[in-house]
């Protein structure tokens, strides 16, 4: 795109980049938007559904604007802020949670060649950038000065640092298999993996647990049932977003579901072949990669909602239970495990 | 742990259950109805909306011998009775006030010529409070309104009572 706004248009090259930048920028995160919109009414519908429930159904054909009339009511609400809360922070960590759940989406490859950023180390990136997402939660927390923010905001920070850990280890089972930590190179390396045939690398026998695993800490990871103790609505009112009201409400709401989208788009990049078809045959390939992509993170979501409608709540030892004592001694043994298979098969046994 | 409890718990077992388990209502046909389009079905002696009802000939039925006023636990109705120019005893106030109302029944109950009844009107939500303390006018407004579908059920009634 930088060398259109530099031929066609005519701008040097530092301007043509940048307009490229800000455009790229523009087409991921307003269609994302209007996901996260969409994402939240299939939320409630699904859900509603495995309750035997109608959902949203009176706002537009089926209920389709729902959200839009949501996020209406919320923009026209008054901005509350507590009087001994601490103003500053109070009004920044929204904005944190809502920005780190943007940025992330930069190194996402849609199709191939078709990334912001495509940089060498977008795995890291992606880990480094999902940890700053506590930091929203837990100024969120602190600057509300109330006891239920509070207590929430120490729940994320434990969870989230919990589950990294797991999530840092099978990300790196994946890193040894695909030999870059570049997403577009990961999602290349699963091209035909499972016998020439599948595309994912979840057909493997050796990497299906891994898959399972980080489905189930991505879940951890972005508090939604059953792990969402942060917001447990029996115990702490809303959590973290107790004292917030209208656009900085609806900002940790927007981000929130954007961080679920981007947990599945992870999941579907990482095991499930990104934006390859699921099968290795050629007619196939004629789809644009995008939508198996969208097809792919719509399939995760529906997961998400599933699990949603059907676990109960963990207790919180439970839970860190779950992080400390199960996934991260599996996780670490995979990674000795599926080194050790790497090292057999592409290198054999050297002295 | 047993070795099939271990086996259990690695594969996530029950969890695959659960899950299948709510696949199945998934696309069950939904328990709840669609209210404002559709409603339940509203038995004969639902206790809704009060009314105040008339003769046919249009005269008020009540005589004003104030035992719903006297009956009602929750005291939510004031009556004021004299006796009118053709020498016949009628209210001049009937007020009953639906917010103290426990809808009981006990007034219609009471009543020994059917004039206050519990319609089956149960969607008179207001906007303010002062809009749900009802005076004689909106009682018999009522009455008349709603007079075929509380005489079908009093009828429909009237072999149990």
């Amino acid at each position: 795109m930088t060398e259109f706004f530099q031929s066609t248009v005519g701008m040097p090259y530092g301007w043509a980049w940048f307009t490229a930048t800000i455009v790229g920028i523009l087409v991921i995160a307003l269609p994302l938007m209007l996901a996260v919109a969409m994402i939240i009414y299939a939320d409630r519908k699904i859900w509603a559904a495995m309750a035997l429930r109608r959902g949203p159904n009176v706002v537009g054909p089926l209920g389709l604007l729902q959200s839009f009339a949501d996020g209406l009511k919320v923009f026209l609400q008054e901005t509350i802020i507590p009087s001994a809360a601490n103003r500053t922070l109070f009004l920044i960590a929204p904005i944190i949670t809502f920005t780190v759940a943007l940025i992330v989406w930069a190194v996402i490859p849609f199709q191939a060649g078709v990334v912001l950023a495509d940089i060498n180390v977008g795995l890291l990136y992606i880990l480094a950038a999902s940890s700053l997402g506590v930091y929203g939660i837990i100024l969120a927390g602190w600057a509300s000065n109330s006891k239920y923010p509070f207590y929430s905001a120490l729940r994320a920070a434990a969870q989230m640092v919990s589950y990294e850990v797991a999530i840092g280890f099978i990300l790196i089972s994946i890193v040894l298999w695909s030999g870059t930590f570049n997403l577009s190179g990961i999602v290349m390396a699963q091209k035909g993996h499972g016998l020439g045939i599948i595309n994912g690398f979840w057909i493997n026998p050796l990497l299906f647990p891994m898959a399972v695993m980080f489905f189930i800490s991505s879940l951890a990871e972005t508090q939604r049932a059953p792990f969402d103790l942060t917001e447990a609505e029996s115990e702490l009112v809303a959590g973290y977003q107790t004292e917030y009201s209208s656009m900085s409400f609806a900002l940790f709401w927007l981000g929130e579901y954007a961080n679920v989208l981007l947990m599945c788009a992870l999941n579907a990049t990482l095991f499930w072949g990104g934006w390859l078809p699921p099968i290795d045959w050629a007619p196939l390939y004629l789809v644009p990669g995008i939508i198996w992509l969208f097809a792919k993170i719509l399939f995760f979501f529906f997961l998400f909602s599933w699990v949603k409608a059907t676990v109960p709540r963990y207790r919180y030892d439970q839970l860190m239970r779950l992080g400390w004592k199960i996934f991260l001694p599996v996780s670490l043994f995979w990674v000795f495990l599926v080194s050790g298979v790497l090292m057999w098969v592409r290198v054999g046994f050297q002295s | 742990m047993s070795v099939a409890q271990i086996i259990k718990s690695f594969t996530l077992w029950e969890f695959v259950k659960a899950h299948a388990l709510t696949l199945k209502y998934f696309f069950k046909p939904k328990a709840t109805i669609n209210y404002p389009f559709e409603r339940n079905p509203v038995s004969p002696r639902f206790r809704g909306e009060h009314a105040l009802r008339r003769y046919p000939n249009g005269e008020e039925r009540c005589i004003a011998c104030k035992l719903c006023e006297a009956v009602c636990p929750a005291q939510a109705i004031t009556i004021e009775a004299e006796p009118r120019d053709d020498g016949s005893r009628r209210t001049t106030r009937y007020d009953i006030d639906m917010t103290k109302c426990i809808y009981c029944g006990l007034c219609a109950e009471a009543c020994p010529v059917d004039a206050i009844v519990e319609g089956p009107n149960y969607e008179f939500a207001t906007e303010t409070r002062e809009e749900l303390i009802y005076d004689k006018a909106k009682l018999l407004d009522n009455g008349d309104r709603w007079e075929s579908a509380i005489a079908a059920n009093l009828a429909a009634d009237a072999p149990y009572r």
